[in-house]
């Protein structure tokens, strides 16, 4: 960064001398890139939201009809998937934070210190990372088959893992914090290489145990890689999509915001506006988050 | 996230990607009760990769009538079944149309954008950072409805996809995949771009070498760490993406390998082996990646925290 600063006020007067030629390629480079970005990911988050207040089955323009609040009327009160969906999406994101995110946490300080095989730990733990969810979900199947299935086998058991709505919101998210814990890792891992060593000298001068410096020194320090973690679980639990969907699309036990939103769309029945507005609000829930991302990132960009 | 893409961390606490471990040595009782304990739970981690690697070598009847708990009944005919009966040429033939492009085109526009953001300072700068980074983590079931209606409304040269539309053609998962994943990038090069030394484009100048030239002869080379890095991520997440495709691709012969998993669970359902093979199948090109190039893998997921 200090070479930056150092070079602010050269780039005002470079700046002034440029000519319309190249004034129109930096436009060019910004704005060919910008262009897709509103028109793929902005443009379509302004027409979700208009077009949560209307009634719409998707063919011509002129078939969308205004009904002001009346999807979301519906959503809350007469769309029976709708509360267990936003139950599950809960529990996902609490049961992420109590487990893979935890101990990701632990993995990544008990890694951070000299130790036999360590890079091997390493390894293991974040090779579940580099594969999709979707392909977790067909993994697991091998554990979780009724009749084929690892568990059931193992404990002499006739349990459904993926289909018996009781517990196959549990199955999932064990699938789901196999990958997880490793991000998560590596992420802390980072975190805490970045730390600087002297404090944690300072604190061992001072007689304070490792718990002691952990909890006193070390984790304080990571305040913005915490609230990044949390934003990053957040969002992860509102996204949550691939494993659900290809296990049953979101149903019977396993109904999630997002598939609800794909169901309307690519299921029997095209509900444009209804499922426009189930969209925004998994819009509204993440860009509570993206805008606490927005302002720590900011926050490290002025620096 | 989906489960597919990161946001980057942005953490500048120092350069970390090459540090060894920072936490010191543990005390000799600790440390072996530690590496036990990280020991079992790294071989737990490993288990459901490792079954399923065992049983895919495994024949159905010998299963089925000594259970998964033994040993034997090798055959290699569950990968050539999987292979066949999954269609899995065309499926990982068709990931690789839409990944490499969607790579490369994420890396060249993304680079522009950074370079802008890195090499001047102009008041929209943080705007335009927002702009791209939000997009990155917006759920992509919001945006769907809008995303799907239109490109069924965009027709295209049928040289350029069968269907006659955007709907069923790879153009469209390029396109989306390089929208959402343009934020990453945007953000991981011009972080990594700020840390050349200034100097290098006012002597630039000084010779009078424009803009583009800057660009693409001076500032591309210098970056390179960071491309591979990202380019490596990148082709695992593309690979790894299932929404957009799941959604935007009905016809079963255009789906890539990810998205076509979901029809295959229906095909192999009777047959575990045949579940193991395909996994197996459908991992080894994200393994690969992953083992040859490891090192980029971890430093472009570490990358944005470090600047440089």
């Amino acid at each position: 960064m200090a070479t930056r600063t150092a070079g602010k006020p050269s780039t005002r007067r470079v700046e002034k001398r440029r000519s319309t030629r190249e004034r129109l390629i930096i436009a060019t480079m910004i704005g060919i890139p910008t262009l897709l970005v509103v028109w793929l990911v902005w443009l379509p988050a302004i027409a979700s939201f208009l077009l949560s207040f209307t009634r719409w089955n998707g063919f011509k323009l002129s078939s969308i009809e205004w009904v002001g609040v009346q999807n979301y009327k519906d959503i809350t009160t007469i769309y029976p998937p709708f509360w267990p969906a936003i139950q599950h999406n809960v529990i996902w994101l609490v049961f992420l934070f109590v487990f893979p995110t935890i101990l990701g946490m632990l993995l990544a300080v008990v890694l951070d210190h000299e130790m036999w095989g360590s890079r091997f730990y390493q390894t293991a733990f974040y090779l579940p990372v580099v594969l999709s969810m979707a392909l977790v979900g067909f993994i697991w199947q091998l554990f979780y088959s009724t009749d084929q299935g690892l568990i059931n086998e193992v404990f002499g058991s006739k349990v459904d893992w993926y289909g018996d709505p009781s517990v196959n919101l549990w199955a999932v998210l064990v699938a789901t914090a196999w990958r997880h814990t490793g991000y998560i890792m590596l992420i802390y891992l980072a975190g805490l290489k970045g730390i600087d060593a002297s404090l944690r000298e300072a604190a061992a001068v001072d007689g304070a145990s490792e718990v002691k410096t952990f909890f006193h020194v070390i984790f304080p320090v990571m305040r913005p890689i915490n609230l990044i973690v949390l934003v990053i679980v957040v969002i992860e639990s509102l996204r949550a999509f691939d494993l659900v969907w290809i296990i049953n699309k979101g149903r019977n036990g396993l109904e999630l915001i997002s598939a609800l939103v794909s169901q309307n769309v690519i299921g029997e029945a095209t509900r444009y506006g209804f499922g426009s507005a189930l969209a925004v609000i998994m819009m509204i829930i993440s860009s509570v988050f993206i805008t606490i991302y927005l302002r720590i990132v900011f926050r490290e960009e002025r620096r | 996230m989906s489960a597919t893409t990161a946001p980057p961390v942005p953490v500048t606490q120092g350069r970390t990607v090459e540090r060894g471990p920072s936490g010191g040595v543990l005390n000799r009782r600790r440390g072996k009760v530690a590496t036990i304990i990280m020991l079992v739970l790294a071989i737990v981690w490993l288990f459901p990769l490792l079954w399923a690697l065992y049983n895919s070598f495994r024949s159905y009847s010998y299963t089925q009538t000594n259970g998964y708990l033994s040993f034997g009944g090798w055959t290699t005919e569950n990968y050539s079944n999987a292979w066949s009966r999954g269609n899995f040429g065309l499926h990982l033939k068709n990931s690789l149309l839409i990944t490499i492009p969607a790579v490369v085109i994420t890396l060249f526009l993304s680079s522009l954008v950074a370079f802008v953001l890195a090499r001047f300072s102009y008041r929209f700068n943080l705007t335009l950072l927002g702009v791209f980074l939000a997009a990155n983590l917006l759920p992509p079931q919001a945006l769907l409805i809008p995303v799907f209606r239109m490109f069924r409304e965009i027709p295209l040269p049928t040289f350029m996809s069968e269907s006659g539309t955007m709907l069923n053609s790879f153009w469209a998962l390029i396109l989306v995949n390089t929208a959402f994943q343009m934020g990453f990038c945007t953000f991981v090069l011009s972080n990594y771009m700020k840390t050349l030394p200034y100097e290098i484009y006012e002597s630039a100048e000084m010779d009078g070498a424009g803009i583009w030239r800057q660009y693409w002869q001076l500032t591309m080379p210098l970056v390179r760490p960071a491309l591979a890095a990202l380019a490596t991520l990148q082709v695992t997440w593309v690979y790894n993406e299932f929404f957009w495709a799941t959604v935007l691709i009905s016809r079963g012969n255009k789906l890539p390998v990810t998205s076509a998993l979901n029809n295959l669970r229906g095909q192999f359902f009777a047959d575990t082996n045949l579940v193991a093979a395909g996994s197996i199948i459908v991992a080894l090109p994200v393994l690969i990646v992953f083992f040859v190039l490891q090192k980029q893998f971890v430093s472009g997921l570490t990358l944005g925290s470090t600047k440089g």
